[in-house]
């Protein structure tokens, strides 16, 4: 029976918390497990429920020291603590990472957290800090510091093959900063920005500007996922896993480290194959999607990230934005908290948090009556992730 | 146009080699741009690993790629996201593609060009750029 072997709506995510988002450098004297410990007490006090009712961990982008926050938190006993490979990508990923090890019985009560302290170190320049090995000496060198000139090469390489520009990116950024500007958790609250501003901005790595970039953040963000039963007794309206997929092609891979993906990939977001499966699983398609969070790292990525998800056809993303379909009266409403591009960036935990709480019914820049929500994580080195949420 | 010129890139990356990427190196030093190709079944990789991905055998030989190379994608980074590169701008990260090595690409940098004269599907003609540290990167201008 196929009906064993999917995760579908067996699993809910009860709670959500979260530390405010602040400006980079801004979170001190806090530490970073401090904040992490702050958001998951916070999701858990959201469900109604208590440090000794965890017994998983679920993690992306390296994870947490998970015997430190058992001890930091008092939580008696871990039955289950694993972490997605790879980097942002995984963020969608490792709540289905939590479902897998709900449904299989290893876990009941599984924490979902994603967090980062940019005191030291700046992710617009993560690449540099990484040691020289013989895989890095064949992008290093050139000059590729981070990951906002790596993406660059892909965005170039879109608007070579589709005639998309510069305009297409201006929308993404100026739909995305609309929903932070009404948003008191945004770090651009109260911030409009205009066609002007985005075009005056100082260019960074062609054709990325300044406002393609999201910013950079501090915080944490915790989940808490448990079995669809349970979550029908908790405090808060619960919000169903309907499906999560993680992985992506080999045609992929190390992607922006790589460049050598066969020209129909190369353009893309590397989420094609992972959204097949998504929809597959689900059961429905991009059109039962009634909004989406969607990995904005790079304005250029959520035009190809739209196409891969099935959204416009390949190559008509740019023209697909630029109908005005993402902004908040649009056919598919994005990162309606702001985005990482103007609301904050943690690991892409946000769009899991907004997606939540769009289906709660409870988010600042509210929908009317969304059924099912989409999140995505990366684009980035293999895994990619989506993940699918429906409203209980 | 755009007349500005594409300097080279920051220096100050080490390059740090294995078994398998030492030739590559090897021969950029002596002003060569060798490939690894297959020696099974004949087909180009970048960069060079321990197992060919076609046929997933382990011996190779290095090729020098025939006929020409084309700008397939480029950036141009005009703000220093380190300190200490502010010299080097602007620099134009760029992918060169050689159709006739299977399409395998070369993550590289156009130098010595104008600006305004660089595009995607520019014919690129190969130079060398010596690292103070000794080795030499291949670069390339339009």
């Amino acid at each position: 029976m196929t009906a064993e072997r999917t995760i579908r709506d067996r699993t809910a995510i009860v709670g959500v918390g979260a530390t405010p988002y602040y400006k980079r450098g801004r979170s001190s004297p806090q530490t970073l497990d401090e904040m992490v410990g702050k958001a998951i007490l916070a999701a858990l006090d959201d469900a109604g429920l208590k440090p000794a009712d965890v017994d998983g961990f679920a993690y992306f982008a390296g994870g947490f020291d998970t015997p430190m926050l058992t001890e930091m938190l008092g939580i008696p006993e871990i039955r289950f603590t694993a972490t997605l490979t790879g980097t942002g990508g995984g963020s969608a990923g490792a709540v289905g990472l939590a479902a897998a090890a709900i449904v299989s019985g290893q876990a009941d009560v599984v924490v979902v957290v994603g967090g980062n302290q940019m005191d030291a170190l700046r992710f617009g320049a993560i690449t540099a800090s990484y040691p020289a090995t013989p895989e890095n000496a064949f992008f290093g060198a050139t000059g590729l510091v981070g990951p906002g000139h790596m993406f660059a090469l892909l965005a170039r390489r879109h608007m070579a093959l589709y005639g998309t520009t510069r305009d297409h990116f201006a929308e993404v950024a100026l739909a995305i900063r609309e929903n932070a500007v009404t948003n008191p958790r945004a770090v651009m609250h109260g911030r409009p920005l205009t066609r002007e501003d985005y075009f005056a901005a100082p260019m960074i790595a062609d054709p990325h500007c300044l406002y393609d970039f999201c910013l950079e953040t501090d915080g944490a963000i915790a989940v808490i996922v448990t079995t669809a039963e349970r979550a029908r007794d908790l405090r808060q309206k619960p919000v169903s896993v309907l499906a999560c997929a993680h992985g992506g092609a080999r045609d992929w891979g190390r992607s922006i480290y790589w460049m050598n993906m066969p020209d129909a990939v190369f353009a893309s977001s590397g989420h094609g194959i992972v959204a097949q499966r998504l929809y597959e699983q689900a059961g429905i398609g991009p059109q039962d999607v009634d909004g989406a969070q969607i990995y904005d790292h790079f304005s250029s990525q959520v035009i190809l990230q739209l196409e891969d998800y099935g959204f416009c056809p390949r190559g008509e993303g740019g023209p697909f934005v630029g109908s005005g379909a993402i902004r908040r009266d649009g056919a598919l409403p994005i990162n309606t908290d702001g985005g990482q591009l103007s609301c904050g960036y943690v690991w892409g935990m946000t769009h899991v948090r907004e997606a939540v709480e769009q289906l709660r019914g409870t988010a600042i820049n509210q929908l009317p009556d969304p059924e099912v929500m989409l999140v995505t994580g990366g684009p980035s080195v293999l895994p990619v992730s989506g993940l699918l949420l429906r409203k209980s | 146009m755009d007349d500005r010129i594409a300097k080279a890139p920051p220096s100050g990356m080490a390059l740090t080699a294995n078994a398998w990427t030492a030739p590559f190196w090897d021969a950029a030093a002596r002003h060569e741009l060798l490939f690894p190709r297959c020696a099974e079944c004949g087909r180009f990789r970048m960069p060079p690993t321990p197992f060919c991905p076609h046929c997933q055998a382990q011996g190779l030989d290095w090729v020098e790629p025939a006929g020409e190379a084309f700008l397939y994608s480029y950036t141009v980074v005009e703000r220093a996201v380190i300190p200490g590169i502010e010299d080097s701008l602007p620099y134009v990260p760029a992918i060169v593609e050689f159709p006739a090595a299977d399409g395998v690409r070369l993550i590289t940098n156009i130098v010595g060009s104008p600006l305004g004269a660089i595009a995607v599907g520019t014919p690129v003609t190969l130079h060398w750029h010596d690292l103070p540290e000794g080795g030499a990167l291949p670069v390339f201008s339009v």
